[in-house]
């Protein structure tokens, strides 16, 4: 069942992304061609203190060396800034040092475009880390997700050529002239509505009631005191001060949904009402988030000379997307058994929304709660506007199985177009072979180099994915962060391994991760989920490049109409998901049974 | 790699420079020139002196008050520097036995209201910090506030009505009630 509301909803939401998606992939494609003369001028200057030859083209290894190596000094950078954070100025509320194992995560998560958070932001970060380190990998991250995937359009467009373009060239353009602009833009809007935007210290109000409850008891050494049975030793306190946490989250907010990025300024990420405070902000979230995912395909398809290529690819992606909403908002809505057992009322009406409430906020309900957790997580996006741990079971299969699919449905800037691709590569490949024709995508043939490449780029995040998960339910270590017994605590470990490899973000959030086990796991499954993916394609993009083109001919499988859309969809399907349905039925689809015949 | 090094450094610094620093301040610069106050927390004041963000809840328990969502922040329920659901999965044992405890306090707290208790009023927030609370769960405590302030419950119904938002643009989100704002109206009626 989902509401009527909620399909209007839905409907809204893609007529302004494809709306929005056309103008912005004309504009992508313009910038990134180096057709935007007027501000070279600027440029030039830009390259001539970086000592950067603009007209120097790279061929796929070096294109690939230079990412590393920019965002090797990413990790560099953030983990730095953490450790001596301490000592650097714009820290109003004297935020200590970073840990080092969790300064390690976060460093790899931000470079990533995962944005997973071991810590909580505003008792952990100074407000010179967040911008000077997380606001700029949320930048550059998305800007190395962006150039990967230009450069693999170019090696299908180009040909018997050895070269892919440049890389610092591409970085440069893709954050100056499109991330940066749209981010002021998104920023301005955002504040318009509430999101603070300050580098003001906490500030304290005086509530209206005195708030009583138990305050934990500490040693000297600042750990909590516990009683023989481990319960935590408290005594009764009160207070009438609440404290507001504040700092420069609206610029942080926008660029952290235009890049897919998703590390939330505050613990509650999107949740809160000074990340997200209305129902508008939350559009204007989601929007940003499939924005420039949508529109790169649309820049695909001018690029290569067939816009409809890029339809095509953008189709196969809406249609998955539609199917996976439904199924969220569905689930959601129905609410939980073992609730409305208790004289609950979980039924929608024109005064309060029902449904599952555990977790989400009154001013998004079911609706505008269930379809963001689909967006950020078809997106590799990761930010939440509710607690994925809390939805339903099924409800909560559908941002596990987003992630799983490889972070296609849209997916990350650049990443879930590259990634798509792939796909496409192996959807051609797979039909030729069933047709007995010559496989070739675009006017290039598909040899076994090629397949070689998509099946590293395909096979990487499932195997990090399964064996992580292996690793950490068979060790103390691992078990130990499970917070929901049964069932629910599997899913929570998976449901952190599929983040971390897709670099996705989000969490099941019940788990604490925030110790030396889980950060150094989950910070190489980040790392190799996505460089792992990374220099596979642009191995491939180089190899493409130097391809003879081939006539279009009668032998040639046409890649545009409702035919391909439908075999790109059964290959993400069958050669994405199907590596996951044993450990699927493990945690959700158990359970959802559970649940269903406890009540 | 030598060729490579100058550049990525070079870059690096440079696009940090632009986006960490540059970027941001100048947000801080546009929003605090033409949002102050939403830039700087949507404080309410009362005699200049806050007692409030309208965008954050705060804890009620009084029965003359409303109260709002659950909130699972540590140690003190609405801690704005914590921000935190209680990540409670459906069958967790944790989960049902706080729900019960939550319907069990409202009853407590009206014996003569027997009517099934609105979702958002026994489940913990995403953010710990949930300002609103459905019209639903609203109403539902009207009849205890009339009682607890001697005032007639049609009374409290129509400032609740007042204090109702719709949906954004008649199609965004849901219909909600600012739980801090209705609670200060409600002081206001006896000053």
């Amino acid at each position: 069942m989902m509401t009527s509301n909620a399909w209007l909803l839905l409907g809204v939401f893609l007529a302004a992304l494809l709306l929005s998606a056309k103008p912005l992939g004309r504009y992508i494609a313009y910038v990134m061609e180096g057709r935007f003369h007027r501000a070279r001028p600027v440029e030039n200057i830009l390259y001539r203190l970086s000592g950067v030859k603009a007209d120097e083209e790279m061929g796929g290894l070096r294109y690939a060396l230079a990412l590393l190596l920019f965002n090797a000094l990413g990790v560099v950078a953030v983990y730095a800034l953490q450790r001596l954070q301490a000592g650097l100025p714009l820290n109003p509320e004297h935020m200590a040092a970073v840990a080092p194992d969790s300064a390690f995560n976060t460093a790899i998560s931000f470079v990533t475009n995962t944005n997973w958070q071991g810590y909580a932001g505003e008792s952990t970060m100074g407000y010179l880390v967040q911008m000077l380190g997380l606001t700029v990998q949320n930048f550059l991250s998305a800007a190395t997700g962006i150039v990967v995937v230009i450069a693999l359009i170019r090696g299908i467009a180009r040909h018997s050529t050895a070269t892919l373009g440049n890389a610092w060239v591409d970085l440069t353009r893709a954050t100056l002239y499109l991330l940066l602009p749209l981010s002021v833009l998104i920023a301005v809007l955002l504040v318009s509505q509430g999101v603070i935007q300050n580098l003001d210290a906490y500030r304290d109000v005086t509530t209206v009631e005195v708030t009583r409850y138990d305050a934990p008891l500490f040693d000297a050494d600042g750990q909590a005191l516990k009683d023989d049975k481990g319960s935590p030793l408290t005594k009764p306190a009160e207070t009438r001060t609440q404290t507001l946490a504040m700092g420069p989250v609206a610029s942080q907010e926008a660029i952290k949904m235009l890049g897919t990025n998703g590390g939330g300024f505050f613990n509650a990420n999107s949740a809160h009402p000074f990340e997200n405070p209305t129902p508008l902000t939350n559009l204007i979230e989601m929007l940003a988030i499939f924005l420039i995912p949508a529109a790169l395909c649309l820049s695909f398809g001018r690029m290569v000379g067939d816009e409809r290529q890029g339809w095509a690819v953008l189709s196969a992606m809406t249609l998955m997307f539609v199917f996976m909403a439904w199924g969220a908002m569905r689930f959601e809505q129905q609410g939980n058994p073992l609730v409305a057992a208790l004289g609950v009322d979980q039924g929608v009406s024109a005064l309060q929304s029902g449904g599952n409430m555990e977790g989400k906020e009154v001013r998004f309900g079911i609706a505008s709660s269930a379809l963001f957790a689909t967006v950020t997580t078809a997106a590799s996006c990761g930010a939440v506007n509710a607690m994925h741990d809390s939805f339903t079971p099924l409800g909560g299969l559908v941002p596990l199985a987003n992630m799983q699919l490889g972070e296609v449905v849209f997916g990350g800037v650049g990443t879930g177009l590259y990634g798509m691709l792939v796909f496409a590569i192996l959807a051609v490949f797979i039909s030729g072979l069933m047709i007995g024709r010559t496989p070739e995508y675009l006017g290039k043939k598909i040899e076994a180099y090629e397949m070689k490449m998509s099946a590293i780029a395909i096979l990487v995040t499932p195997l990090l994915v399964l064996l992580g998960t292996a690793i950490a339910v068979t060790t103390e270590a691992g078990r130990a962060g499970i917070a929901n017994p049964g069932a629910h605590g599997f899913s929570e470990i998976l449901y952190a391994l599929t983040s971390a490899a897709n670099n996705n973000g989000s969490a099941f959030a019940g788990l604490s991760a925030n110790t030396p086990f889980y950060n150094v796991l989950l910070g190489i499954a980040m790392w190799f989920g996505r460089f792992g993916v990374i220099v596979p394609v642009l191995a491939m993009a180089g190899s493409l490049a130097a391809k003879k083109r081939i006539p279009v001919g009668a032998g040639t499988m046409p890649t545009h109409g409702p035919l391909f859309v439908t075999l790109l969809i059964g290959t993400v399907l069958l050669v994405g998901l199907l590596n996951y349905v044993p450990a699927l039925a493990l945690g959700p689809v158990v359970e959802h049974l559970m649940l269903w015949m406890t009540a | 790699m030598q060729s490579l090094l100058r550049p990525a450094l070079s870059v690096f610094v440079l696009l940090s420079t632009i986006t960490g620093l540059a970027y941001p301040l100048a947000v801080t610069g546009i929003a605090g020139a033409i949002f102050p106050e939403q830039a700087a927390g949507s404080l309410i004041l009362q005699g200049g002196k806050p007692v409030g963000s309208s965008l954050i809840g705060q804890h009620f328990s009084d029965p003359k008050h409303f109260w709002g969502r659950p909130s699972a922040t540590a140690p003190q329920p609405y801690n704005a520097t914590a921000s935190s659901g209680s990540n409670q999965g459906p069958l967790n044992p944790a989960l049902v036995d706080a729900v019960k405890g939550r319907v069990e306090a409202l009853r407590a707290a009206d014996p003569n209201n027997s009517r099934p208790i609105p979702a958002d009023l026994v489940t913990a927030s995403a953010s710990g910090l949930d300002p609103h609370i459905s019209p639903a769960a609203a109403l539902w405590q009207a009849g205890r506030v009339a009682l607890a302030r001697g005032l007639p419950e049609a009374q409290i119904k129509a400032l609740v009505d007042a204090h109702t938002e719709g949906r954004q643009w008649g199609l965004l989100g849901e219909a909600r009630v600012n739980v801090l704002k209705l609670n200060l109206a409600l002081d206001a009626l006896e000053h």
